[in-house]
């Protein structure tokens, strides 16, 4: 188990002659790697001798040249030794790469964990010949390993290779039964090719319609606007242009009279009222016209748009997460959203919405058809750590009590902006009251819960939402303290989610200790190249 | 010891550079020390950037006209109190520890972090040697998950073999879990 177990398990021959030692990638890539370092050296060149003979002094072109040379060699030599000091070994049960020339880099991917290879070429390595290697795992892109540049034959050998190695590895991984989906996804009927589990109606649609209300146009005239100001020359954020207007020379609006003003004030706000829930209606109905949701053979599959129709299907044990949020509004009408976290992307955002606008009651299907038990009050829910909630109102307080503060000894300076307005200060101290209030309620509304199989979270005040993991599902834990948790007993608890996150705020740490623990069991019973396959 | 409360120390007495106990424990096990040698590895980076800052504050106290030492004594307090009592602190906080199937890591000394990855959920893991790592014998571990938060979790100043060690025993359990 050390240095020198490692050492023998590189000699030892797995078969073809290529393989179980240390190889360097084809010597060609030290041509691709320096040319895309060399556009770069150019320009700052061309200022240097932009500069140099600008002083009409030619004689010095000896020392561009040569400050030219020296950095090209550079750049080739670092090339150079990059390459000499990249080696990748396809060992037996992994592929590593060694790699830096002065910081060195080893890296290991276990032959269970690698997912596809992919084969990629851009220009110049194609002209070349070469072709880029690429291994995808479950980590991030960034993190994902891949061989740059290697020859096309061995490229597509290597692939073969490790797709045989992988499969070898893997047979025997695949059990009769996902253990994953096991004991839930049993109770599900197999017969049921096609089960719709969610639609929306065009009235469901236009009453969610009318809770998207948004303003978001006036963000778009705005910037319409501002493009009027420079192309047309009318200068909407002037003030004088407006209060020309409404009073100006002829002065109509002040002639309009008290009563007038204040209809015209009322006219508009409805107006701002109408065109919102006309913005918001619009929106909804493009986005999620005929919304449908079924759960099919292949995972579930959800359709919806009008004019951009989409068609997404997802996995059933891909999904890592379910995640149940609402509204201000609509929460007082029991309207609520559903999304899935999984590991693939929705439209940019990182959960798929599976049920935008639902009652509560519409949900436990759907949950249960991912494998997951909706969350209810029959479990035993912990609250978030007393300190925590102290810490946080006294936190808030404090730091609008300071925004007052400096506010008072403005305004009772000779300021122009400030210098008098006193009651301005009143302005900071409510805000501060209604956020020291919210802290309160927001304790009072965040908790968590454990059951056998998930961990529940929930937190919000005014629109609360809730999240439900597996707990196999997660990919690692940690608790976190500041100085002042540390002084108070209190933990933040950050599990590893694909896809998404998972945060447990403020608990004790006693608490945070035992859900870890928990988690941490959960884990330790399935591995993770059973979870998503 | 002065790991701070909370972390209670393996032995009471342990207040010396050279006998600091190798292990010391909390609620959810005993962590092992990171190599002695890291320790040194952090003194050498922070004098580094300390000597830099030091021979700013000499020209700046040089230039500027003030009495002498205004800028460099206080820089040089600072200094040795970042080379030699920081990274003997941050040395003292930080711990690991190894079981059957999970790696666990601890650091921080104000903001604690103590960060726990199931070897079943690990995707790849990476050795890495920074030049100053290489003098000391030295090595990071990082271990990349799926996780969006705390996808890539390192574990520096371990010993070079010590890091070997782990990655293959990390790899054995992979491939004994998935056969």
């Amino acid at each position: 188990m050390t240095g020198t177990a490692v050492i023998a398990d590189r000699h030892h021959d797995v078969g073809a002659a290529a393989e179980g030692a240390p190889q360097r990638t084809d010597p060609l890539t030290f041509l691709v790697k320096a040319a895309a370092v060399v556009p770069q050296l150019l320009i700052p060149l061309g200022f240097v001798s932009y500069g140099v003979f600008d002083d009409g002094l030619p004689s010095e072109m000896i020392y561009v040249a040569l400050l030219a040379f020296m950095a090209l060699s550079l750049i080739l030599l670092n090339a150079w030794l990059g390459w000499r000091r990249f080696t990748y070994t396809v060992g037996t049960s992994d592929i590593r790469v060694d790699s830096g020339i002065l910081s060195r880099t080893a890296r290991s991917v276990p032959y269970e964990r690698i997912q596809d290879v992919s084969l990629e070429q851009k220009l110049l390595p194609r002209l070349l010949g070469l072709v880029a290697v690429k291994f995808e795992t479950g980590a991030g892109g960034k993190d994902e390993l891949s061989l740059t540049y290697l020859s096309e034959e061995r490229g597509e050998a290597l692939r073969e290779l490790v797709r045989e190695r992988r499969d070898d590895h893997s047979d025997a991984a695949i059990l009769p039964g996902d253990i994953v989906e096991g004991e839930r996804a049993r109770a599900e009927p197999a017969t049921a090719q096609s089960e719709t589990l969610f639609t929306m109606g065009p009235r469901r649609l236009v009453t969610f319609g009318l809770f998207e209300f948004s303003l978001a146009i006036f963000a778009v005239l705005g910037g319409l606007a501002q493009y009027a100001d420079t192309v047309i020359g009318i200068e909407v954020w002037d003030p004088d242009l407006w209060s020309g207007w409404l009073s100006g020379p002829s002065g109509w609006f002040a002639a309009l009279g008290m009563a007038a003003q204040v209809f015209s004030a009322i006219a508009g706000l409805v107006v701002l009222a109408l065109i919102g829930l006309a913005t918001g209606l619009i929106r909804t109905i493009l986005r999620d016209w005929e919304f449908r949701l079924e759960k099919t053979a292949k995972g579930f599959r959800r359709r919806r748009g009008l004019l951009t129709r989409t068609d997404v299907v997802m996995p059933a044990h891909r999904v890592q997460a379910v995640k149940t949020a609402t509204g201000l509004v609509r929460r007082r009408f029991g309207w609520h959203r559903l999304s899935f976290v999984s590991l693939a992307q929705d439209s940019g955002s990182a959960s798929h919405v599976v049920a935008p606008f639902a009652q509560e009651e519409e949900f436990a299907p759907i949950i249960r058809a991912a494998g997951f038990i909706p969350a209810s009050e029959a479990l035993d829910w912990r609250r978030r750590s007393v300190n925590h909630r102290t810490i946080s109102m006294v936190g808030d307080g404090i730091a609008l009590a300071l925004v007052a503060i400096a506010l008072l000894v403005l305004t009772s300076s000779d300021s122009d902006a400030f210098g008098g307005r006193s009651y301005l200060v009143f302005l900071p101290l409510a805000l501060g009251a209604f956020l020291v209030v919210r802290q309160f309620y927001l304790w009072r509304f965040s908790r968590n819960a454990l059951d056998a199989d998930q961990i529940y979270r929930r937190e919000g005040w005014f629109a609360p939402s809730t999240l439900v993991a597996n707990r196999m599902k997660l990919q690692s834990a940690e608790i976190r303290q500041g100085p002042l948790a540390r002084m108070l007993g209190y933990a933040d608890l950050h599990l590893g989610l694909a896809g998404g996150t998972y945060r447990i705020e403020g608990v004790s740490l006693r608490r945070a200790r035992a859900l870890r623990r928990a988690v941490l069991a959960s884990i330790a019973r399935t591995d993770f190249s059973r979870l998503n396959r | 010891m002065d790991a701070p409360d909370g972390e209670p120390a393996a032995t009471p007495n342990a207040q010396g550079v050279g006998d600091m106990p190798e292990t010391f424990a909390d609620e959810d096990g005993t962590l092992t020390r990171l190599h002695p040698n890291h320790r040194k590895h952090m003194r050498l980076e922070a004098g580094i950037a300390a000597l830099v800052v030091c021979i700013a504050a000499f020209i700046a106290n040089v230039i500027l006209p003030i009495p002498p030492g205004v800028i460099v004594l206080p820089v040089i307090l600072l200094a040795i109190l970042l080379v030699w009592r920081m990274p003997h602190r941050r040395f003292s906080a930080r711990g690991y520890s190894m079981d059957d199937n999970r790696l666990r890591a601890v650091r921080g000394i104000w903001f604690r972090s103590d960060t726990v990855v199931p070897f079943g959920r690990v995707q790849h893991i990476d050795v890495d040697r920074g030049p100053l790592e290489r003098y000391f014998g030295l090595a990071t571990i990082t271990l990349h998950t799926a996780g969006t938060h705390n996808a890539s979790v390192k574990l520096p100043g371990l010993a070079h073999d010590r890091a070997l060690a782990i990655r293959e025993e990390i790899r054995a359990h992979i491939k004994r879990e998935t056969l």
